[in-house]
C-alpha cells in the first residue's frame, strides 16, 4: 500500500472515531449484557447456542449498519462539502483516494468488530462458565462477518459514486438482504425455465453471496468449518470487492467535482 | 519558461435534471503566465474564473483543450507536488484542528516527516493563525478558514500558487495581510495566479491581468498598459433614448438604460459631442473624465461585451 493511501485511510479512521461511530459499542454492550443475563436465567443446555447465534447476528447487523451508512458518505460527503478540492489538487490520484477511504472504513469496522467480539466472548463465558475448543470456530464466523462488511463497504462506495446517498443506502441494504438468500436464489435459478432461468441465474451470481459467508448457525451448532470454505470465501471477497471498487473508481474518475 | 500555458481550455457543463442542456461556462481560453509573475484573473461573478481554476487543478475535466504547468503536461502528478491551490470559500475536515489538517496535507504532498511539524508552525504563523492549538476547524470563522486555506496552499513550498478569490471573507486587515503575503511569495521567486472580482486588489498587486467575462477573454496585459489605453477618454451621458447620427461618428458604442444614453469618447472630441447634443436639443447630463484606473478599463471591457452580447442575441 502506498503512503498516500495509508494516510487517507488513517484520516478516515480518525474521522469515524471523532464522529463517534464507535459509540455504537455502548448500545452493543448493553444489548449483549442484557441478553446474557436473561439467557443465563432461563435456559439450560442451550445457552451456548443462543448466545453465539444472537451475539454474532448482532455483530453482523451493527457492523452492516455502519458499513452502509458510513460507506455511502465516504466519497459523496467529501464532494458535497468540497473537502476534496484541497486533497485532489495534491499529488493524490483519484483511485488512491477511493482505495484509501475504503481501507479507512474497513479498519474502523475491524476495530469495532474486535470490541463486539470481546462482548460476545464475555457473554459466552458468563453463561457457560468456560470456553470449549469448539468455540474457536467463532473466530472464523467473525472473519466471515468482516468479509461481508468489506463487500458491503465497496458496494456502498460504488452506489454512492453515481446515485444519491438515500438511494445508495437502499441499494446496499437490499443487496445485503438478497445476498443473504443467495443460496436460495441459486436453487431457484436451477429449477426455473426459459427467460426466468437466465435472469435468476444472472441475479444469483451477481449479488454478493452472503449465504456462504454466514456460518453463524453452523458455528453455534458446533459443526466444523472447512478450510476450503475459508479460502474460497477469502478469494471471493477479494474478487468481489476489487470489482466493486474498480467500478467506483471508473465512475469517480470521470466525474466533475461541482 | 512559462509557469502556466493554457491552450484552448474550454468547458461546457450539462445542466438540468432530466433533459440535459449544454451551458457554456468557458470559451476556448488561451493564456500564458510567466515565471515569477503575479497574475490577476479578473472578472465579475459567473465569468468562468473558478471553472478555469478547477480545470487546471484537475477537479473538472475540460470539454476541449489542454494546458502545461511548469513546463510539464498539467495532468502529470509530479506537477501537483509543486503547486498550491486555495479554492473559493474553502472548507476543510471540520473534525481536525488546523495543525492536524496541515500535517495531513503535508503527508499527502510528500513533505518529509521530520520537516512537517516546523513547516506547519511556520505557515500558521505566516497567515496569522496563532493561538489556535486544539481548536477544531468546525469552530473557525470564515476569515480563519480563509487563512487556513492560504496556509495549506503554501505549506509544501510550491513554485506556483493558485488562489481563487483569496481576499474574500476577510476584514480590511486580513486583506492587507494577504496582499503582503502575495508580494512576499513573489519575492521568494514563486508565481502567483489569483482570481478576483475586486479590482483594487488586482491593481495593487498584479504585474499582468487577464479580464474575462461570460466565459470569454476580454483583454490581457500589464496593468500600466491597460490603464494607459483609457487615458484621455470621457464618458458622456445625456437624456433620451436615441442616438443622433452625427454622434455615431464619435463613438461606436452606446448604452441606452431607461431614459439615458451613455458613451465613451476621446477627450478632444468632447466639444464636438456637446455641439451635437445642443443641435439635437438633447439634454446633457454629465461629461466625466474616465479614471485612468483598471476599473475604467474593466468597466469599458465589460460594457463592450454587454453590447456585443445584446446585438448578437
Ligand atoms: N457545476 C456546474 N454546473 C453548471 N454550471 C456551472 C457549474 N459551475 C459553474 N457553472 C456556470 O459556469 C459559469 C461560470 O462560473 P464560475 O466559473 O463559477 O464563475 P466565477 O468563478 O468567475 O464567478 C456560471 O454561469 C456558472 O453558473
Ligand atoms: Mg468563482
Amino acid at each position: 500500500m502506498n503512503a498516500r493511501i495509508a494516510h487517507i485511510a488513517s484520516n478516515t479512521f480518525r474521522e469515524a472515531v471523532r464522529d463517534r461511530v464507535l459509540y455504537n459499542l455502548i448500545a452493543f454492550a448493553v444489548l449483549i449484557s442484557a441478553a446474557a443475563i436473561f439467557i443465563g436465567q432461563i435456559s439450560i443446555e442451550i445457552e451456548r447456542l443462543v448466545v453465539i447465534n444472537l451475539g454474532l447476528t448482532a455483530v453482523s447487523l451493527f457492523g452492516m449498519v455502519i458499513a452502509i451508512f458510513v460507506g455511502i458518505g465516504l466519497v459523496s460527503k467529501e464532494i458535497e462539502k468540497r473537502t476534496l478540492y484541497t486533497v485532489l489538487s495534491r499529488p493524490v490520484r483519484r483511485w488512491e483516494f477511493i482505495v484509501g477511504k475504503f481501507f479507512g472504513l474497513a479498519g474502523t469496522l475491524v476495530v469495532n468488530t474486535f470490541f463486539m467480539a470481546l462482548g460476545v466472548f464475555g457473554a459466552l463465558f458468563y453463561v457457560a462458565h468456560r470456553f470449549s475448543g469448539a468455540d474457536s470456530s467463532i473466530f472464523i464466523a467473525l472473519y466471515f462477518i468482516i468479509l461481508q462488511f468489506l463487500i458491503i463497504c465497496a458496494l456502498a462506495l460504488l452506489f454512492s459514486s453515481f446515485s444519491s446517498p438515500l438511494l445508495s443506502a437502499v441499494f446496499a441494504f437490499s443487496l445485503f438482504i438478497i445476498g443473504s438468500f443467495a443460496d436460495d436464489l441459486r436453487g431457484f435459478a436451477t429449477l426455473a425455465h426459459g427467460l426466468t432461468h437466465w435472469v435468476a441465474t444472472g441475479a444469483a451470481y451477481l449479488v454478493p453471496n452472503f449465504s456462504a459467508l454466514n456460518v453463524i448457525s453452523a458455528v453455534a451448532h458446533q459443526q466444523p468449518i472447512s478450510w476450503q470454505l475459508v479460502l474460497q470465501n477469502t478469494l471471493y471477497t477479494l474478487f468481489y470487492t476489487a470489482m466493486a471498487l474498480s467500478g467506483a473508481v471508473l465512475v469517480f474518475d470521470r466525474r466533475d467535482l461541482k | 519558461m512559462a509557469a502556466i500555458e493554457i491552450l484552448g481550455l474550454e468547458k461546457t457543463y450539462m445542466v438540468g435534471f432530466w433533459r440535459k442542456r449544454p451551458k457554456r461556462a468557458l470559451q476556448p481560453l488561451h493564456l500564458t503566465v510567466e515565471d515569477g509573475e503575479i497574475f490577476g484573473f479578473l472578472g465579475p461573478n459567473g465569468a468562468g474564473k473558478t471553472t478555469t481554476l478547477k480545470m487546471l487543478m484537475g477537479l473538472v475535466s475540460p470539454t476541449a483543450g489542454t494546458a502545461r504547468i511548469l513546463g510539464k503536461d498539467w495532468t502529470d502528478p509530479e506537477v501537483k507536488a509543486q503547486i498550491g491551490f486555495l479554492p473559493e470559500q474553502p472548507y476543510f475536515y471540520d473534525y481536525l484542528t488546523a495543525h492536524e489538517l496541515l500535517d495531513y496535507y503535508g503527508q499527502l504532498s510528500g513533505v518529509p516527516a521530520k520537516d512537517r511539524k516546523n513547516r506547519v508552525e511556520e505557515v500558521l504563523q505566516r497567515v496569522g493563525l496563532t493561538d489556535i492549538k486544539g481548536i477544531q476547524l468546525r469552530k473557525f470563522s470564515k476569515g480563519m478558514l480563509q487563512r487556513a486555506g492560504i496556509a495549506q496552499a503554501i505549506l509544501h513550498s510550491p513554485k506556483l500558487v493558485f488562489l481563487d478569490e483569496p481576499m474574500s471573507g476577510l476584514d480590511p486587515l486580513g486583506r492587507r495581510d494577504v496582499r503582503d503575503l502575495i508580494l512576499q511569495l513573489q519575492q521568494e521567486g514563486k508565481t502567483v495566479f489569483f482570481s478576483t472580482h475586486i479590482l483594487s486588489d488586482a491593481e495593487a498587486l498584479c504585474d499582468r491581468v487577464a479580464i474575462i467575462n461570460k466565459g470569454e477573454l476580454r483583454g490581457v496585459g500589464a496593468v500600466e498598459e491597460l490603464t494607459k489605453s483609457v487615458q484621455g477618454k470621457v464618458e458622456v451621458v445625456w437624456q433620451g433614448t436615441q442616438v443622433p447620427a452625427s454622434m455615431k461618428a464619435l463613438s461606436a458604442e452606446f448604452h441606452v438604460t431607461g431614459e439615458t444614453v451613455r458613451t465613451v469618447i476621446s477627450e478632444n472630441q468632447q466639444d464636438a459631442a456637446i455641439d451635437v447634443l445642443r443641435r439635437e436639443r438633447l439634454r446633457l447630463i454629465s461629461i466625466i473624465p474616465l479614471r485612468t484606473s483598471l476599473e475604467s478599463y474593466f468597466v469599458e471591457k465589460l460594457q463592450h461585451s454587454q453590447t456585443t452580447a445584446g446585438t448578437s442575441a
